[in-house]
């Protein structure tokens, strides 16, 4: 069994912090395909079109009938172990500091497509500590490493005491638990509901940002009295207020996840002028570069510092910021820019090996939506889908029905998805 | 009940080592240029005269074959270029001799050179293979070693093996080696030793594992008539496999290609493995020794270590396998390594050995294994070497 | 005091020897400071904001510069008579026209602190201004009255803006009290150290606002977030105080000063 992981001592002060080390990054163009799934946190596997054969590796064609017409498609991941090895010495910097290291092969139980009779594939994977020794059923699942490359994982057939403290799972997730969170704003329904999910989780302390002290909102005096919570000025429209909260706790934060967002529901032609736009620009845009820009290296210079480390960044962006939704039409822009900013984040984030983890949901349960109808994403489903993706495999999380809808008709094709929100009331 | 064209007039001959370093500062073409220097020394030909080569390297990027005759002077009218590792040298003879009997060419030149730099293990195994850099590398494997832990963990589990079988083949080994002069081990081995060895990847500890060097292994394939007027000793090629990708559905390698292709071996040489005076098998790990006793048909499948345990695999006892030393003691100079045991057979079988002698070495078994891609070694290949008398 | 020919040099020969003492009535324009906060449908006025352009490096390696934001009504400000729409059709109405000799007047301090520090929505009354004329003198026509209440010492931008749940408490002038400075003393204008020259629950007043629509209704002016009151005499005191020439602007961030003379 994975034995708890247990608070560690503080750190010596007079040791180097550890750089970031990371797995091996290069991958083929057709691997990717897997890490795109993984990165919504799927394990999909290329299968033939046209006999069923499953592939593993990724193929450009169908080793069994040389079809090109390979679709990803999600799987089961249930399989046999069929032998592991502990890795005792390693050629890459971070697996060395990290040894012993399991690994597994592992047979995938053949598939309940009927039509396919060939074998399923055999996968390496990184195997948790609590499988037993093969032969024995696993599961395997795709997650995205340090790297933010997919790699496969393979947990025991249930789940067990303290699965999630074992090695490997905190360094394919970024479990909250003992770790140190910033929520930029807490006055907002998703701060406050983001901050005591945290504290559910474990975190083991959560600074809450404040912009705006003299405003009353409800339940701001209820969050302030957590235990667990230090409020901490922190205004992403001020430069010198970004650049203050960072160089006060920026040494400490592990995971950081930004609430501040402006929202008005306003078409083109609904609001004069330019002002709200800006100010959705202000801080939806330049609130993210802001906070970038600040807390960006300093969270990277402790990606690897101690087993509680700088592990992730969460954007709650917008499925609008997909595609325009004409009834919001300049925050769905704003989210857009989020969206191609925070992809720029990430590609900084990755580097040391800081997931960026960007949410999408749909139309929230808050004031600016409360025009709309019903299926709307409560501030505390939103919340625990975000504490979910940080202790999971996945950067990419699409809350609620709407939000799901949306990606997928996306997917199919953005210019239709573009025309049915023009056409729509 | 083969149906194929035997090798008959053709002969391998000439075989040339260039001493083994750990690391090297030279490039591969170095290494190269001096297995195909000492071929001319040694066969009194001049280079010139190589009007056929193949060529084998893990460590000539971006150059190939091509580079290598252009860096070298050479003009030849046949070329080709091997990159199958472990098989190579089984695979240059082959086609060499199929050159040569076709009248493509007349004298072939079969080189393998590598060298070693510090981290040029880990930048080779890092870009072996697109599955392997996208499915095994970024796992934190050393290279193969966790795909033969993976394998000789299921082998040991499934079979019964033990450590100590491994251990008695690395043993073995080393006791040959000893008398090796370019074995780069040259203290002997204990089973004590073996087995407290550090661990590497369990159940693969440190023992397990070939040492990557730098080295160069050549020969020269001709005309039987071409080596008499030369006097040069040759030695006969009677039979020769190689399979790719055998047994793919297996879910883990437990068989080689070399059992789909045994009868048609032992068949084209009219042989049994019974006649088999000596193996050099292919041996980067103990466990792929074992799968060659049963695939090459000296016991059934699963019986391998009650082989191992039956045998003393020295030059001195019965059933002598890598007659140098093999991988495991002289080390792996990367594709080299694919041609040090078809070289050690030609010197065996033409009492030209430079350690000890098997007595009476009339026919030698060679084994190939390469190229592990992802979870497996691909390549097989198999030949049977005898006195050219 | 020495008398010259020109009394301009006399004024800055009284500063040079303290017999005029030059009061700065701004506070700091700082990112920090307050904004006026309006329900979240409406428009809003830009806080103060600073970007560096330079600072010795990279983007340039001699300047220090910054590019700053705000809105016209940020920090303290001038309210021009067309910030309201009583005073949106009256001539010279905004900051560009307004006449540069209005930017030099005389002030009155009305010092309210007593009443501020007791009740937070205190509400300055024509009766108090009167009570207060009966001790300093009639109100002078076109000069300044400005409510002293000590508010600028509350650093905590919390306790300045002073919110709870029903809105600001602030102190600020009752509708007569307007009326009475507008029509019957006909003064220039009304000055405030909180954030807006109305009270903080001036919109439950009738009218709302009366300060802003009284006052800019009858092209008088307004200045806000105002400091050091009480550095001035309750009378006697003038201000200096010119908004930045914005061309129809309704407003905007100043440096407001006062001469006071001590000799």
């Amino acid at each position: 069994m994975a034995s708890p992981l247990r608070r560690s001592k503080r750190k010596n002060p007079v040791i180097r912090t550890r750089v970031p080390q990371l797995p091996p990054m290069a991958r083929s163009r057709i691997f990717l395909g897997l890490t795109s799934a993984a990165a919504r946190g799927v394990f999909e596997l290329q299968v033939c079109r046209e006999c069923g054969a499953i592939q593993y590796p990724p193929r450009e064609a169908c080793h069994v009938c040389l079809s090109d017409g390979l679709d990803w498609k999600e799987q089961s991941g249930a399989g046999q172990l069929v032998a592991h090895t502990m890795l005792r010495h390693a050629m890459e910097n971070y697996f060395r500091e990290r040894l012993p290291w399991r690994l597994g092969i592992v047979k995938l139980d053949v598939s309940d497509d009927l039509r396919n009779p060939h074998p399923a594939p055999s996968l390496i994977v990184h195997l948790h500590g609590d499988c037993p020794e093969p032969p024995a059923p696993v599961r395997v699942f795709a997650m995205l490493d340090r790297s933010g490359q997919a790699i496969l994982v393979a947990l025991p057939e249930k789940d067990t005491p303290h699965m999630t403290d074992d090695l490997q799972m905190r360094e394919m997730t970024c479990d909250p638990k003992f770790r140190k969170s910033l929520v930029t704003d807490g006055k907002s329904p998703v701060g406050q509901a983001v901050v005591k999910e945290l504290i559910k989780a474990g975190s083991d302390l959560v600074w809450v940002g404040e912009a705006a002290p003299w405003k009353k909102i409800p339940g701001w005096d209820e969050i302030k009295a957590l235990q667990d919570v230090t409020v901490v000025d922190l205004d992403v429209t001020n430069p010198d207020s970004v650049r203050r909260c960072a160089a006060q706790i920026g040494q400490k934060v592990d995971i950081l996840i930004n609430t501040a967002e402006q929202h008005r529901a306003y078409r083109i032609d609904g609001r004069h002028g330019t002002e709200n736009a800006r100010a959705e620009m202000e801080i939806n845009y330049l609130g993210l570069l802001r906070l970038a820009q600040e807390f960006g290296p300093v969270m990277r210079s402790r990606a690897a510092d101690t087993e509680i480390n700088a592990v992730a960044w969460v954007n709650i962006l917008s499925i609008y910021a997909l595609s325009n939704n004409p009834n919001q039409s300049t925050f769905s822009a704003s989210k857009a820019a989020a969206h191609s900013l925070a992809q720029g984040i990430r590609a900084s984030m990755q580097q040391a090996g800081v997931r960026v983890i960007n949410i999408f949901p749909g139309p929230l349960d808050v004031e600016w939506n409360q025009e709309l109808r019903p299926p709307k994403v409560s501030p505390n489903a939103l919340a625990r889908e975000i504490v979910k993706a940080l202790r999971g495999g996945a950067e990419d999380v699409y809350p609620g029905d709407i939000a799901k809808d949306w990606y997928k008709r996306w997917r199919e094709d953005p210019k239709v998805l573009e025309r049915e929100l023009a056409f729509a009331d | 009940m083969s149906r194929r064209q035997p090798y008959d007039g053709i002969v391998v001959t000439t075989p040339v080592s260039v001493p083994y370093v750990r690391f090297s500062t030279k490039g591969a073409h170095w290494w190269i240029g001096r297995a195909l220097a000492t071929l001319v020394e040694d066969s009194g030909l001049t280079k010139e005269q190589f009007d056929g080569v193949c060529a084998t390297s893990m460590s000539l990027h971006p150059d190939t074959a091509v580079g290598i005759v252009q860096h070298h002077g050479l003009s030849p009218r046949w070329l080709d270029h091997i990159p199958m590792g472990g098989v190579s040298g089984i695979v240059a003879m082959r086609r060499a001799a199929r050159a040569v009997q076709s009248g493509d060419a007349n004298i072939v030149a079969c080189i393998a050179g590598d060298t070693n730099h510090i981290d040029s293990f880990r930048q080779g195994l890092e870009n072996f293979s697109q599955f392997g850099k996208d499915a095994v590398y970024p796992l934190g494997t050393g290279g193969p070693n966790a795909s033969f832990a993976f394998l000789t963990d299921y082998y040991m589990r499934e079979y019964g093996a033990t450590r100590k079988d491994f251990g008695k083949i690395c043993v073995a080994q080393r006791d040959n080696a000893l008398a090796y002069p370019h074995a780069l081990f040259k203290a002997p081995l204990t089973l004590d030793e073996y087995m407290s060895a550090r661990p590497i990847a369990d159940p693969i500890h440190l023992f397990d594992c070939v040492m990557p060097c730098a080295g160069a292994e050549a020969y020269l394939v001709m005309r039987e008539e071409q080596s008499v007027d030369l006097g040069l000793k040759f030695a006969r090629i009677l039979g020769t496999i190689e399979r790719h990708n055998a047994f793919a559905d297996d879910p883990i390698q437990y068989r080689g290609g070399w059992a789909v292709d045994r009868e048609d071996l032992y068949g084209m040489a009219d042989l049994t493995p019974g006649d088999i005076d000596f193996f050099e098998t292919y041996d980067d790990y103990p466990v792929i020794n074992m799968l060659q006793f049963e695939d090459l048909g000296f016991c059934d499948k699963g019986e391998g270590p009650d082989f191992v345990r039956r045998h003393t695999m020295t030059t001195d006892g019965s059933f002598p396998i890598n007659t140098s030393g093999g991988q495991l003691s002289v080390g792996q100079a990367g594709a080299s390594g694919g041609f040090l045991g078809i070289v050690e057979a030609i010197r065996q079988v033409t009492g030209q050995a430079l350690g000890n002698p098997v007595p009476d070495a009339e026919i030698g078994l060679v084994g190939g294994f390469g190229m592990i891609s992802y979870d497996r070694g691909v390549c097989s290949a198999a030949a049977i070497l005898a006195a050219g008398r | 005091m020495q008398s010259t020919t020109n009394p301009l040099l006399d004024i800055l020969s009284g500063i040079a020897q303290r017999q005029i003492r030059v009061v700065d009535l701004t506070q700091t324009l700082d990112p920090d400071f307050p904004q006026i906060e309006l329900p979240p449908e409406m428009g809003r006025c830009w806080p103060f904001r600073l970007e560096e352009i330079s600072r010795y490096d990279d983007r340039g390696s001699a300047p220090y510069w910054n590019n700053f934001s705000c809105g016209e009504h940020t920090g303290t400000h001038f309210d021009a008579p067309i910030h309201w729409i009583s005073g949106r059709n009256l001539p010279d109405n905004s900051t560009d026209t307004i006449p540069v000799e209005k930017m030099v007047a005389p002030a009155c301090v009305i010092d309210c602190v007593k009443h501020a520090r007791q009740n937070p929505d205190f509400l300055l009354t024509a009766e108090f201004l009167k009570n207060w004329e009966e001790e300093n003198g009639r109100i002078p026509q076109d000069s300044w009255v400005l409510m002293r209440t000590d508010w600028s010492k509350r650093n905590d931008p919390a306790a300045y803006q002073n919110f709870d749940e029903e809105g600001q408490h602030t102190p600020g002038p009752a509708t007569d009290a307007v009326r009475f400075m507008v029509q019957e003393r006909n003064i220039l204008g009304f000055g405030s150290e909180c954030i807006g020259t109305d009270a903080g629950q001036a919109m439950h007043l009738r009218p709302p606002y009366p300060c802003h629509y009284y006052v800019h209704g009858a092209g008088k002016y307004g200045l806000q977030c105002l400091t050091n009151l009480d550095q001035l005499p309750s009378t006697g005191s003038v201000i200096f105080s010119a908004p930045l020439k914005i061309k129809q602007g309704s407003g905007s961030p100043l440096r407001v000063l006062a001469f006071v003379c001590d000799g």
